[in-house]
């Protein structure tokens, strides 16, 4: 395979879209926003169940490519009990790393598994696939309601 | 290289190719193997020549200038109108309007003969496999008037059910408006005895032929049809400049669209004279050189001739089929028996961006995604699918890669 595609596939991002976790509305879940990418069709809904400012559960139902799923699955598994400020300060930096790439004053390591996305910035027209799930959150933790777009 | 064209009325694929600049160069390391001509086809030589040659030596406005230039583009400008006449064999050149593209041609119906014809409670009949742009104009229409749109449904090969369609033309149908040829399926739907039966019950039909020109001969007056829309972009013309025929009588009876110079006769403050056909729906300064660019595009597919070429699509179709269904795995959506050279499939569980983004790789453009025909995926099923389209360029090999390709995407997925 070739190197930059295996850096977009990697085997993690490969086993977190066949095997998404959280692909799931989680009990009790408060809050939740639909996010669409109108290039591809692709839609997803991310639910939480925030108990003041910890995210106690959240899950995430659609349809998407291998990248939006597993994007929105790693997603899923590193803010589960963590703050509405640290998930938006990993938004920061997960969108930091998909659009600069190594530009990015983030280094990809101290992002645990969501390293495993740290390829994407290579296929332009991929980083909408990654972000969608990333920016879906931002609008449930925001609680406007209203559908994300990335056009 | 002159000996190349030996059987008569039989396309000589390498030659063909040679007038395609675009095709030489290499994506991602690998030969370019373009299959996306369904989405945009590639531009000839002769085509990209008229363009830069037009601007180089004939740039001027046209129906205005008394001086030279303006009577060479003027000329040109009306030499390609007369192209697209003879090549949809209209019966009048004044029945040829150019704008930008199907698109605009559908809106300017659903706006001028649309919005004078319909009235609350009249019914407008789409099919399930439109294109946005034959079904937005027309949803935009009915919801300022009143009226229904009324949409007629397929079997599960991509077959349109000609039977319901004509149930659904009743008393208040206004418009049947459909394709030639789907866009994400390739189906050839078999329009001119659609036309009949709906003109039986005094219904005019458009034909969206954005599909159909690349791929087939189209002779307006022999399918019946009232108006016929296609884009010279997908005809290897430019972008920027597309068709709307008309039958005289119609396009007569129709207010003009946009407002502005060249669609008028005279001016005053108090009343406006509108110019005569087709110019009284072409406001403002035309896309000169993308009519003219259009002009060449017809005269190279009728040089290369457009039997040859649906013999050539045919052949490849055929093979293309054959070898994708040997891919374990891999369900072709779209199995009409009449097809254009369009494969969309599925493979596996694999998302269709994710087969794109591996194919590009390996040099191979292809579409991946709802194909702007986001009811048809509905009624599929499916949120999205690869789609290869074939044009009159393409041969074995660039399936062959196709499959190749297709077995990298297994194995990344695996």
């Amino acid at each position: 395979m070739k190197s930059e595609l295996r850096d977009l596939y990697q085997e993690v991002v490969i086993d977190h879209s066949k095997n998404p976790r959280n692909f799931r509305k989680p009990e009790g879940a408060n809050r939740s926003a639909e996010g669409i990418n109108p290039l591809c069709g692709d839609e997803i809904t991310v639910h939480l169940k925030l108990a003041g400012d910890v995210i106690q559960d959240i899950g995430f139902q659609g349809a998407g490519c291998a990248i939006s799923k597993a994007s929105a699955s790693m997603m899923t598994a590193a803010l589960k009990n963590k703050t509405k400020a640290e998930a938006e300060s990993l938004f920061e930096r997960v969108h930091s790393m998909l659009t600069e790439g190594p530009k990015s004053s983030v280094n990809p390591e101290e992002l645990g598994k969501l390293a495993a996305l740290s390829g994407v910035w290579e296929f332009p027209v991929r980083v909408k696939c990654a972000s969608l799930a990333w920016h879906t959150l931002r609008s449930a933790l925001a609680g406007s309601g209203a559908p994300v777009s990335t056009e | 290289m002159r000996a190349l064209r030996e059987v008569p009325g039989r396309l000589d694929v390498e030659r063909v190719r040679k007038d395609f600049p675009i095709l030489r160069q290499e994506v991602h390391g690998n030969p370019l193997v373009y299959l996306d001509s369904a989405a945009t086809s590639q531009k000839p030589r002769a085509v990209i020549e008229a363009v830069s040659r037009y601007y180089e030596q004939d740039n001027a406005n046209v129906h205005r200038g008394v001086h030279l230039l303006s009577e060479r583009a003027t000329q040109a400008y009306e030499a390609a109108r007369e192209k697209v006449q003879r090549f949809v064999n209209a019966a009048h050149a004044h029945e040829i309007v150019f704008v930008r593209g199907t698109t605009e041609a559908i809106n300017l119906v659903a706006q001028t003969y649309g919005r004078t014809r319909v009235r609350s409670g009249d019914e407008i009949v789409i099919t399930v496999m439109e294109h946005h742009s034959n079904i937005v104009p027309w949803q935009m229409l009915c919801e300022e008037k009143g009226a229904v749109l009324r949409v007629a449904p397929m079997d599960d090969t991509g077959t349109l059910l000609v039977d319901e369609l004509e149930r659904l033309i009743g008393s208040r149908t206004r418009l049947l408006a459909l394709g030639h040829v789907s866009n994400a399926l390739g189906t050839i739907h078999p329009v001119r005895r659609i036309v009949e039966m709906a003109h039986r019950k005094n219904v005019p039909v458009l034909l969206d032929g954005a599909q159909a020109v690349p791929h087939l001969a189209v002779d307006v007056q022999a399918l019946g049809c009232d108006f016929y829309a296609f884009s010279g972009h997908k005809l290897f013309g430019p972008s920027g400049i597309g068709v709307l025929y008309g039958r005289s009588e119609l396009l007569e009876e129709m207010p003009p669209w946009q407002g502005g110079g060249d669609m008028i006769s005279s001016v005053t403050f108090e009343k406006t004279t509108y110019n005569k056909l087709p110019y009284k729906f072409e406001a403002g300064t035309p896309d000169i050189a993308g009519a003219i660019g259009l002009g060449a595009a017809i005269d190279y597919v009728r040089g290369v001739g457009v039997d040859a070429i649906a013999a050539h699509e045919h052949d490849l179709l055929t093979y293309a089929t054959e070898a994708l269904r040997e891919i374990s795995g891999l369900r072709l959506i779209g199995t009409a028996k009449e097809k254009a050279s369009v494969l969309s499939f599925l493979l596996g569980d694999v998302h269709p961006h994710d087969i794109g983004t591996v194919l590009d790789r390996e040099g191979i453009a292809i579409r991946t995604g709802h194909h702007c025909a986001q009811p048809l995926m509905r009624r599929l099923g499916v949120a999205a699918t690869a789609r290869a389209s074939l044009a009159l360029y393409n041969r074995r090999e660039d399936v062959d890669a196709l499959v190749a390709g297709l077995h990298k995407v297994r194995e990344v997925f695996a």
